[in-house]
């Protein structure tokens, strides 16, 4: 569905043209959630997403950066990503680059900026969304920063229209949703895993809700788990569903034994 | 003789590559060195230096004083030293090189150090060489005082003249090197002023002028620095620095622009300024550039204009990249340089395999939190850990992964204590998230308590 523009001027041009209406939309994947999203997540507009609880800080920042992958095109070795963190959250706990490696984002293409305050982060995050040549900004954020209002959000949005970067705003730290100019609000947690051999633990598994969409439905739940591989998300087996251990097979029905051999694992 | 019969012969002989870019670069910076001496200094490829001294002496108490100064020099340059004064360059070269070592020759006995030269020193080429040699001469006194004539004849003009410089009958100058004049651009104004934007406007004016004459030398600037020179004689410095080289001067101007802005203390311009000087101090070749048919050009020098000013605004350190680096220990395995910095061609990051979940955790905490971890003894895997207050069972995980340290980069290797070994493990608690948890030192082996820390967070 998505009919990605690569060029940065044909994208503010073709953004000002339709005025907006036309948007790039990207599929995260789940037949679900794309219906509800009217086709997929859209580039150049602001999404926001909160962590669920202190320990889902990091599924938070992991969901931003699957978000970001969704958004940004695969060509090219420029960065093409900003993350904008505050000091306090990068003595917490830094950004490590092997793991985005291991999510699918190659760290060549991310620029880390670490700010001292909220002040310069919101002007640095404006400026680096009026800039074409991005595809997407993360704008990680603590608490509930009074700066951060309604016109703040606007702006981070009337420049994502015009330029076609998609700003990302993450809110940690027991953040509290308030009046905000964004497309879609999301709420994530994470979620078992479907376990491997030997009871490993298995590909990332969130949880996410929707908690508003500008324009749309939503009060949806989901759980998806992140396919690397691909670059998109894809349902997460239900707790105690059936789940092949050699991909293929039919699933054998209720009070049929499984003798026939294709090995049968129960997800907890 | 081969290197390998030279080895043979000599089994401690050191073989080094010869690299003449590199020895040409080092013979230019003992020339830099040299330049307080003298302002005319040449080089002669691929081991000499030729100072012309005329006039300088009296400044470093006499001829003798100064070629000490200038051997001493060298000597702290870690430069074994041959060195000769004379009159003419060519006789000093010769002399230095040829000459008997240890011999510094007056004005007295320059002439008869010189006559005792080989015929090397004439720097003819073989066979006027060899045809020298068959008539007889082994030395300049033996040619000195023929007439020249026959000579020129015999041997070639070029030889003659050089016979002509090395005796002294010839005057020859040296052709000193010359630095690059660095770009500069100044206004003074009769009546000062004191607005930011009339300061802003003459910027613009003057980093016209810079421009022109880098685009003239094919050259862009990196750092561009303007003093301000206030009426009662106070100073006050701007400067910028860019992470490509820049020609054009719009984006500088609104780099300037952006520095005046953020200043700390605003610039208190008294009366006025009367005089604004703009300086370009690093330069780099640039050469004209070409628009990619997409427009990739286009893109990466938008992205390099919006980082230049973002760090002008707040500062070059805080925008970095991440680096890998070769090593197995999780915490030295990234670095993060300023965007600025020029990259070097690094390794790139292991992938890891399709299909596999992630190994490494997303973020990294520096240091690693101590936890507490009920776990089998000795190395059974942790079932347990409270961390930050709250407790997690665990119900999946993955390990051990056994990280030794690195005893290669101790001074006493492995006969030393080499460190504590690392077990790690990818853990998951029922609420479903994923930790990256180590236990430092193997029971009972290394030490006796071993702790657990939390080392990382996964999605």
């Amino acid at each position: 569905m998505s009919n990605a523009i690569r060029h940065p001027e044909m994208k503010g041009v073709l953004a000002g043209l339709s005025g907006g209406d036309e948007l790039r939309r990207h599929s995260l994947g789940v037949q679900a959630i794309d219906h509800v999203l009217g086709g997929g997540l859209a580039a150049g507009r602001l999404h926001e997403m909160f962590a669920d609880e202190a320990q889902d800080e990091a599924s938070a920042m992991s969901f931003a950066v699957m978000l970001a992958l969704l958004v940004s095109s695969r060509e090219g070795s420029q960065p093409a990503l900003l993350w904008l963190r505050e000091e306090t959250a990068q003595r917490r706990g830094g950004l490590y680059g092997p793991g985005l490696a291991d999510l699918g984002l190659d760290p060549a293409r991310l620029v880390l900026g670490v700010l001292p305050d909220v002040k310069s982060l919101l002007r640095a995050g404006l400026d680096a969304v009026r800039c074409a040549a991005l595809d997407a900004v993360i704008l990680e954020l603590s608490g509930n920063p009074p700066l951060l209002d309604l016109t703040a959000s606007r702006r981070l949005m009337l420049a994502a229209e015009r330029s076609g970067v998609t700003p990302l705003l993450l809110r940690m730290g027991a953040a509290q949703a308030r009046a905000s100019a964004a497309q879609t609000r999301w709420q994530v947690a994470s979620a078992s895993s479907v376990p491997l051999e030997a009871d490993a633990p298995g590909q990332p598994v969130l949880r996410l809700s929707l908690l508003r969409q500008r324009g749309g439905a939503a009060g949806f739940n989901w759980t998806v788990e992140w396919n690397r591989d691909a670059g998109c998300f894809r349902p997460a087996a239900l707790p105690r569903a059936r789940v092949p251990l050699s991909g293929g097979g039919p699933v054998p029905l209720v009070g049929e034994s499984d003798s026939a051999g294709a090995g049968w694992r129960i997800a907890v | 003789m081969a290197l390998a019969d030279a080895r043979a012969r000599l089994p401690q002989l050191q073989a080094v590559p010869h690299d003449p870019d590199a020895e040409q670069h080092w013979l230019e910076r003992l020339a830099d060195l040299a330049d307080r001496f003298t302002p005319m200094v040449m080089t002669d490829p691929p081991d000499g230096l030729v100072l012309d001294i005329t006039g300088c002496t009296h400044l470093f108490g006499g001829e003798r004083a100064l070629a000490r100064d200038a051997m001493r020099l060298m000597h702290t340059q870690g430069m074994r030293v041959r060195a000769a004064r004379t009159t003419t360059p060519e006789a000093a070269l010769a002399l230095a090189r040829l000459g008997e070592a240890g011999r510094t020759p007056s004005v007295d006995t320059e002439e008869a150090a010189i006559r005792r030269l080989p015929l090397l020193a004439l720097r003819a080429g073989n066979d006027a060489l060899a045809a020298m040699r068959r008539a007889g001469f082994a030395c300049i006194g033996d040619l000195a005082d023929l007439p020249r004539a026959p000579l020129v004849a015999r041997f070639g003009s070029e030889s003659v003249t050089m016979l002509d410089r090395l005796l002294g009958r010839a005057d020859s100058r040296i052709t000193p090197r010359r630095l690059p004049a660095p770009i500069r651009a100044e206004r003074r104004f009769a009546e000062p002023i004191a607005r930011v934007d009339s300061i802003v406007a003459v910027i613009g004016e003057l980093l016209a002028e810079a421009c022109a004459r880098l685009a003239e030398r094919h050259q862009g600037g990196r750092r561009f620095a303007v003093r301000l020179y206030r009426s009662d004689g106070a100073m006050r410095d701007l400067a910028v620095e860019t992470g490509q080289p820049l020609r054009a001067p719009e984006p500088v101007v609104r780099l300037f622009a952006e520095r005046i802005e953020s200043l700390a203390d605003p610039i208190d311009p008294g009366f006025g300024f009367d005089i604004v000087r703009l300086a370009v101090p690093v330069v780099e070749a640039l050469d004209m550039a070409q628009d990619a048919l997409d427009g990739g050009q286009a893109r990466s020098d938008d992205l390099a204009a919006l980082l230049d000013r973002l760090a002008v605004r707040m500062g070059a350190q805080r925008f970095r990249r991440l680096v890998p680096q070769d090593t197995h220990m999780p915490e030295r395995a990234m670095r993060l340089v300023p965007v600025a910095a020029k990259p070097r061609a690094m390794a790139g990051w292991d992938a890891t395999p399709a299909g596999e979940p992630p190994l490494r955790p997303l973020v990294l905490l520096d240091p690693p939190e101590r936890i507490s971890v009920i776990a089998q003894v000795p190395d059974g895997p942790p079932r347990h850990f409270q961390w930050r207050g709250s407790v997690h069972r665990i119900v999946r995980q993955e390990g051990p992964k056994r990280i030794a340290p690195e005893w290669w980069r101790r001074a006493e290797g492995h006969d030393a204590d080499p460190g504590l070994t690392r077990d790690y493990y990818r853990v998951e608690d029922m609420a479903g998230c994923r930790f990256w948890l180590f236990r430092r030192g193997l029971y009972e082996r290394e030490t006796d308590a071993p702790h657990w820390y939390v080392h990382g967070l996964f999605a």
